[in-house]
């Protein structure tokens, strides 16, 4: 197993080149090759987490070249629990997909495995430079999912979308170049002691370039100020794609993790202070921003757009505070709430082909086929959604607020999320009753689209199971947050021979 | 040297900024041209610029650092990438929405 850390990037790269070179293939053989693929990522995504659980680090050394002048992939337990993650999302999408949506555009497979080589290389990678390629990667690949099935709409949202994902890697290479210009390097432990390390004099370019970097996952993330391309892209697309989309905010809020608890976290006077100072407003805001925006959403996407938007001002809001529980509580809403965004994209898909007309609009009032059936599995994946129990939102929310209590801000973060939550399970409860509870007599009902459906209900059982799974999840997930603040041994790992590190490290 | 190449990334970043912000999507696709170009010019100077020293070590007494010059490669090499599909997406925008505004609709338009 030498060689397991780089399949979870080379399986899908390789499938994905496969897939454009035969295009002619029959369509069954593509999608049976993208889900075979897809299947190895999750089986991979187990391995990671049996891996990384004990606590030790796994390094690949492509080329064989030693750290800090080789490209190096480092595995650890953040780094499994979202390879696990995006494997399984991804897993959910494609089964969607294939009824029938991966027909309407070119290629759909190819790229499919290609924005999941992109996100997986993002999550293993220990360098900052190839953290920018496998951004762009995933970027490429997301742009023209995006555009998959075509249409006005896609390609007006595919413009503001493209450009602002351009300029943002404009910033990045320009935060990289700083870096690389102050410290002689880009691996990311060499330049956590490089930075360290560094002569005062240096100070405010290394805070500069960290703030351009934090601008740049800020985009990725969708945080206050950056966040205006998300609803209508993530609006305009097909559901399988909106739905992996899910994970793609959630690599802004890893690449933050890392970054600014590993390359900046060191030392006397750490970097990153003014990044978590900044986050805290900017995540409220967020979170109030995405509350407004789900009570006032025209259809069902933009609405788990916003919850979204929700879910990244939650994740900010509870990380900013860096402790070791409130870190442990956020990963717990990370897995949760990619989760569920991703279901609710599908199952707007869903209830949109039954309506009569309007798709998933608010404003129309339409009648619709098989309601019982649907209205129950939306009635369950909105109190998922919200955070009701018995869902994994539930148990989530209440571990943040456990986590933040002792905090002097926890005020603030207890009234914005309970009120987002509010506000949620108002918006959610609308549509229901509107959708279910109005009904017109049907005139031509439609085939209920099963496989669809059974996806659809899977996310929302995992969502339950993760709940009741909630201890030994909890378990790992504190051991996760333990290892993030604790990064000397991250540096121990990637540069063997390094002296012991004396350096403290502060939140 | 400095001085020169310094005014040159600034009047290209400034160039590349002015013309994002003009919001039609050939003005913007030049914009981001040259800010792309004025980002690689940025990379190749965090080595330090030196004359006359070939990025191989071992060729000279000072070799220049290759590192350098490997990710401004790299970063030619996505940025051409990423700016045939902006091209292409603009194209697309353009015949589907009759219309080079990002926004996808005239400003000066009335909208009725």
């Amino acid at each position: 197993m030498t060689h397991a850390l780089i399949l979870p990037i080379l399986l899908p790269l390789i499938t994905g080149a496969g897939l454009l070179l035969l295009y002619r293939l029959p369509f069954g053989v593509q999608r049976l090759a993208g889900l075979a693929s897809t299947l190895g990522l999750v089986a991979l995504g187990a391995w990671a987490l049996v891996a990384a659980g004990g606590g030790e680090y796994r390094l690949y050394h492509a080329g064989d070249w030693p750290a800090p002048f080789g490209i190096v992939l480092i595995l650890d337990r953040l780094g499994a629990l979202m390879l696990a993650l995006t494997a399984l999302l991804g897993l959910a999408c494609l089964l969607y997909a294939s009824r029938g949506i991966d027909r309407r555009g070119a290629h759909f497979h190819a790229l499919f495995q290609f924005q999941l080589a992109g996100l997986n290389g993002a999550f293993l990678t220990g360098d900052l430079f190839n953290l920018f390629v496998f951004f762009e990667v995933l970027l490429i690949a997301s742009y023209a999912l995006l555009l998959h099935g075509g249409g006005r709409a896609r390609s007006r949202a595919g413009l503001h979308y493209v450009i602002i994902n351009l300029v943002g890697s404009a910033l990045f290479l320009i935060a990289l170049g700083t870096l690389y210009g102050l410290t002689g390097t880009l691996n990311m432990a060499d330049l956590a002691l490089e930075v360290a390390a560094a002569p005062p004099g240096d100070a405010p370019l290394l805070a500069a370039a960290s703030m351009v970097l934090l601008v740049v996952f800020g985009i990725k993330a969708a945080i206050l100020p950056l966040l205006f391309w998300l609803p209508r892209a993530y609006s305009a697309s097909s559901a399988p794609v909106a739905a992996l989309f899910a994970i793609m905010t959630k690599v802004g809020v890893y690449a933050i993790l890392r970054v600014f608890l590993l390359v900046f976290g060191l030392g006397e006077a750490p970097v990153n202070a003014a990044a978590w100072q900044w986050l805290w407003p900017l995540a409220l805001a967020t979170l109030a921003l995405g509350g407004v925006g789900v009570l006032g959403s025209d259809s069902l996407r933009t609405l788990t757009a916003y919850l979204v938007i929700i879910s990244v001002g939650t994740l900010f809001a509870t990380l900013s505070l860096v402790t070791p529980a409130t870190l442990a509580a956020a990963l717990f809403y990370l897995v949760h709430s990619t989760g569920m965004a991703a279901a609710f994209f599908l199952l707007a898909d869903l209830l949109g082909q039954q309506r009569e007309e309007g798709y998933d609009r608010f404003s129309v009032e339409a009648p619709m086929g098989h309601r019982p059936l649907l209205g129950g599995l939306f009635f369950l994946a909105a109190i998922a959604a919200v955070g009701l129990p018995p869902f994994a939102g539930f148990v989530s929310k209440a571990w943040i607020l456990q986590a933040s209590v002792d905090e002097p801000r926890w005020l603030w973060l207890w009234g914005l999320l309970l009120a987002a939550a509010l506000l949620t399970l108002i918006a959610v409860s609308r549509t229901g009753s509107r959708w279910f509870w109005r009904p017109g007599p049907i005139k031509t009902p439609r085939p209920l689209d099963r496989g669809g459906l059974a996806v659809v209900a899977a996310l929302v059982a995992l969502n339950g199971a993760l709940s009741a799974l909630g201890e030994p999840v909890m378990g790992y997930l504190a051991l996760t947050a333990d290892q993030l603040l604790a990064p000397e041994a991250y540096i121990a790992a990637m540069l063997p021979e390094t002296p012991a590190l004396a350096l403290g490290v502060s939140p | 040297m400095e001085l020169l190449y310094a005014l040159t990334l600034g009047v290209l970043t400034t160039c590349g900024v002015y013309l994002l912000l003009r919001a039609r999507t050939f003005t913007v696709i030049l914009g981001l041209t040259l800010l792309s170009h004025a980002v690689n010019l940025y990379l190749f100077a965090s080595g330090r610029l030196v004359a006359g020293a070939p990025a191989i070590v071992g060729l000279t007494e000072g070799a220049a650092d290759p590192l350098p010059q490997a990710l401004v490669l790299t970063a030619i090499v996505i940025g051409f990438a990423m700016t045939a599909f902006v091209v292409v997406l603009a194209l697309k925008a353009a015949v589907e929405l009759r219309n080079d505004h990002v926004d996808g609709e005239n400003p000066d338009e009335d909208r009725l």
